[in-house]
């Protein structure tokens, strides 16, 4: 029995004195125990980790007098504070409904125009031959970890230039080149996968390269395309530095109409608290409706 | 003949040739559009920062190196690269451990599914809505903020000594203040006798506890040989009518305040006045001379919670807000390595007696070693941006003490610093710190490739 156990002892002790190993039914009552401890201690874990979002969701149902005196949590004793004014007052500043309206406008081109030029990237990378591919592709990996940071300088006086500065194409474009190095190195990654067989056969039957890609690659490639998009979606939606610098009033989303409001905080909870669970709420429901792709993407994009 | 063939072959090199440069054309035109972007937006940016830094604000002057230097020198900046390592080395560290130790405990539950996806949640919530949700909580008004909530009702449960924070007592009366902001009896007094009133004023009606009663009747008890017995009380009647420093019947006892008789500066004997006020000390030397004293903790204003977004704790605190965005992510990562570890390993171990501790140290953190590198490095490179948690938790006044790389960044190039020279070198300096991160990737990259 001892000798199928040297991991576990010290390569320094000679002759290990092991415990007697403990009776069957000490071992399972120790075991449930243990586990009643395990349990009660990750209940408490999700304990904590719900109550913050849960002090949002009800001060953004709470008056702003009820705020001012008081903590979230009576509500739970006295329910009547409780109301969707807030909420309804949100929908008539118009303020807020532009933001939420420029958010829609700057994440769906994003992630189209992501997901498509990548794609077609990936492809190239992945299976066609031009001068400087594999340079050019390493290239792309270097590029996976540049903070956002390092472009905005430039890219403001450039599009200064160009007039993008302060439009929404501009804030899009800039999201674009940003989010193609991992959408590139995913896509290629994913593609190259592809058997070489079934892609010969294609060439086969005729057709060119744009023919294969769109009735072969794009299908086969779905997954990946369905994990990058979302992935893609929530890190534009979410985005508050990019917006800070490239919008101006008009075309700033959510995040940057919230943000210029926290600098009062703790006079506007009425104003914040529904407008912060407004913003979370469309990429909560886009995690739990897609959540092994929103979890793959998620994982596979923390590289970047 | 041979110039027959020779053309012939010539001719079928050429459109071989010419199908080739097809080819790589139709190659060049999908992979054209996202490079020039990436040339345009990335490339060009990184190189055009790289430059810049080593002008002075306004472009014009080469100052070569001056702008690094300066990053050292500059109070601010300095700050922003010292909050950067705390984080740096903190939280990755803190993440990669709780996701480890979540992941290896939920696989012991029934409810794993629901858990993860508890945890994994906050990543799909923006930066700026978990900056308000943890603003929110850390609001430092316990009646408001969440946490000072919980932390001053764990704080009561251990100390329940009540406090009369306005309490004084009258000028001229037979109690004095001292320089530490306790009372003390200005005359000696001595065992036996008749009990001592000891009257304040200054505490509003509603601060007086509702338990307690009138001290008439413990004023006007009698103590034993060898006992000190006395009565705290308001010295004011509600609606008037009272007599100042004498107890009248409508005046009431104030509970829960510590007592102390001191001798020779040394405090003998210690108690606590019940729901009438009224406290006693037993065997003290008859006839002896001693001091009853109110010890300035009675007054003290009650704890109020931490200051969590003050300039000690801001970083702690938006720390925290990250563990709560990230843990998940770490978990399920490493879960995901957990459930890839050979299970024979670990049941060979367990059936040779090896107790879960010894499991877990011995067998799964080795083997998950590469895991936990990549999650580490992920997070490092992650946690290098970190700015809009920052930019929003730390309130105005105490932004200047939570700055990081990324938000010095900001604040030097567009917030009202306007130096865009040491903002561009902030943003190399940035980038120079992912390299390794970035030599990283390519190197694992070129593995999986060979």
């Amino acid at each position: 029995m001892t000798a199928t156990a040297p991991v576990l002892v010290e390569p320094a002790s000679p002759a290990p004195l092991a415990p007697p190993p403990p009776r069957p039914r000490r071992r399972r009552l120790r075991r449930l125990l243990g586990n009643g401890l395990v349990q009660a201690f990750l209940l408490v874990v999700g304990l904590v980790w719900i109550t913050p979002v849960a002090g949002l969701l009800l001060s953004s149902l709470r008056s702003a007098q009820d705020s001012a005196s008081s903590g979230w949590w009576t509500a739970l004793a006295d329910p009547g504070q409780l109301s969707f004014a807030n909420y309804a007052a949100l929908l008539d500043d118009a303020g807020m409904t532009r933001a939420f309206w420029n958010t829609v406008l700057i994440s769906v081109p994003t992630t189209v125009l992501v997901v498509a030029l990548a794609a077609l990237a990936g492809y190239a990378f992945a299976w066609l031959e031009f001068p400087g591919r594999d340079w050019l592709f390493l290239l792309v990996v270097a590029l996976l970890v540049v903070p956002v940071q390092v472009g905005l300088l430039p890219v403001a006086k450039l599009f200064g230039q160009l007039g993008l500065f302060g439009t929404i194409p501009g804030v899009v474009l800039f999201h674009v080149a940003y989010g193609l190095p991992f959408a590139v190195f995913l896509l290629r990654n994913y593609f190259a996968e592809m058997p070489r067989e079934m892609l010969e056969a294609a060439r086969m039957d005729g057709g060119g390269e744009w023919r294969v890609f769109v009735h072969l690659v794009i299908p086969v490639g779905r997954p990946a395309l369905a994990s990058l998009a979302i992935f893609q979606f929530l890190w534009v939606w979410n985005d508050m530095l990019v917006a800070l610098l490239f919008a101006d009033s008009s075309s700033q989303p959510l995040t940057v109409e919230l943000q210029s409001q926290v600098r009062q905080f703790g006079s506007n909870i009425d104003v914040l608290a529904p407008g912060a669970f407004l913003s979370l709420v469309v990429p909560v429901v886009v995690f739990l409706a897609f959540q092994r792709h929103f979890v793959q993407g998620v994982m596979a994009g923390s590289v970047k | 003949m041979t110039t027959v063939t020779e053309t012939a072959r010539r001719g079928a090199a050429d459109t071989r040739r010419r199908a080739g440069r097809r080819r790589r054309a139709v190659a060049l035109a999908f992979a054209l559009p996202a490079l020039l972007l990436l040339g345009a937006l990335v490339v060009y940016p990184v190189l055009f920062s790289v430059g810049r830094s080593f002008f002075d604000a306004s472009g014009t002057r080469f100052v070569g190196g001056g702008n690094y230097v300066e990053m050292f020198r500059d109070p601010a900046t300095l700050r922003a690269v010292r909050n950067s390592t705390v984080w740096v080395v903190v939280a990755p560290t803190l993440l990669t451990a709780l996701g480890l130790i979540l992941a290896v405990l939920v696989e012991r539950i029934r409810w794993a599914a629901a858990f993860k996806l508890l945890l994994f949640l906050p990543m799909a919530v923006s930066f700026l809505a978990a900056g308000i949700i943890f603003r929110l909580a850390y609001e430092e008004d316990p009646d408001k903020g969440v946490l000072n909530a919980a932390v001053v009702g764990v704080h009561d449960l251990f100390e329940d000594g009540a406090s009369y924070p306005g309490a004084r007592a009258r000028e001229g009366g037979d109690v004095r203040r001292t320089g530490d902001g306790a009372y003390e009896t200005t005359a000696a007094v001595s065992p036996g006798g008749t009990a001592l009133p000891l009257g304040l004023v200054g505490v509003r009606p509603a601060e007086v506890p509702p338990e307690a009663r009138p001290a008439a009747a413990a004023a006007a008890g009698k103590p034993g040989p060898g006992e000190l017995r006395g009565v705290v009380y308001l010295d004011f009647t509600p609606g008037g009518g009272g007599r100042p420093g004498a107890v009248d019947a409508a005046e009431r006892g104030l509970p829960g305040l510590a007592v102390e008789a001191v001798r020779d500066g040394r405090a003998v004997a210690t108690a606590t006045t019940g729901a009438d006020g009224a406290f006693r000390f037993d065997g003290l030397e008859e006839g002896g001379a001693y001091t009853v004293r109110l010890p300035a903790e009675n007054f003290a204003e009650p704890f109020g919670g931490v200051s969590w977004l003050g300039p000690a704790l801001v970083t702690p605190a938006i720390i925290g807000a990250y563990l709560w965005i990230w843990t998940g992510f770490a978990m399920v990562l490493i879960g995901a390595g957990l459930s890839a570890l050979p299970r024979d390993a670990l049941e060979a171990a367990r059936i040779d007696g090896a107790n879960e501790w010894q499991v877990f140290r011995r067998i799964t953190v080795p083997l998950l070693a590469p895991v936990l590198t990549v999650v580490f490095v992920t997070l490092v490179i992650n946690v290098m941006k970190v700015f809009d948690l920052i930019y929003i938790i730390a309130p105005g006044p105490v932004q200047q003490d939570a700055t990081v790389l990324a938000t010095q960044m900001w604040l030097v190039s567009f917030g009202g610093g306007n130096d865009q020279g040491l903002g561009s070198a902030l943003s190399v300096l940035l980038l120079l710190l992912v390299v390794p991160a970035m030599v990283f990737n390519v190197r694992r990259f070129r593995r999986s490739q060979s």
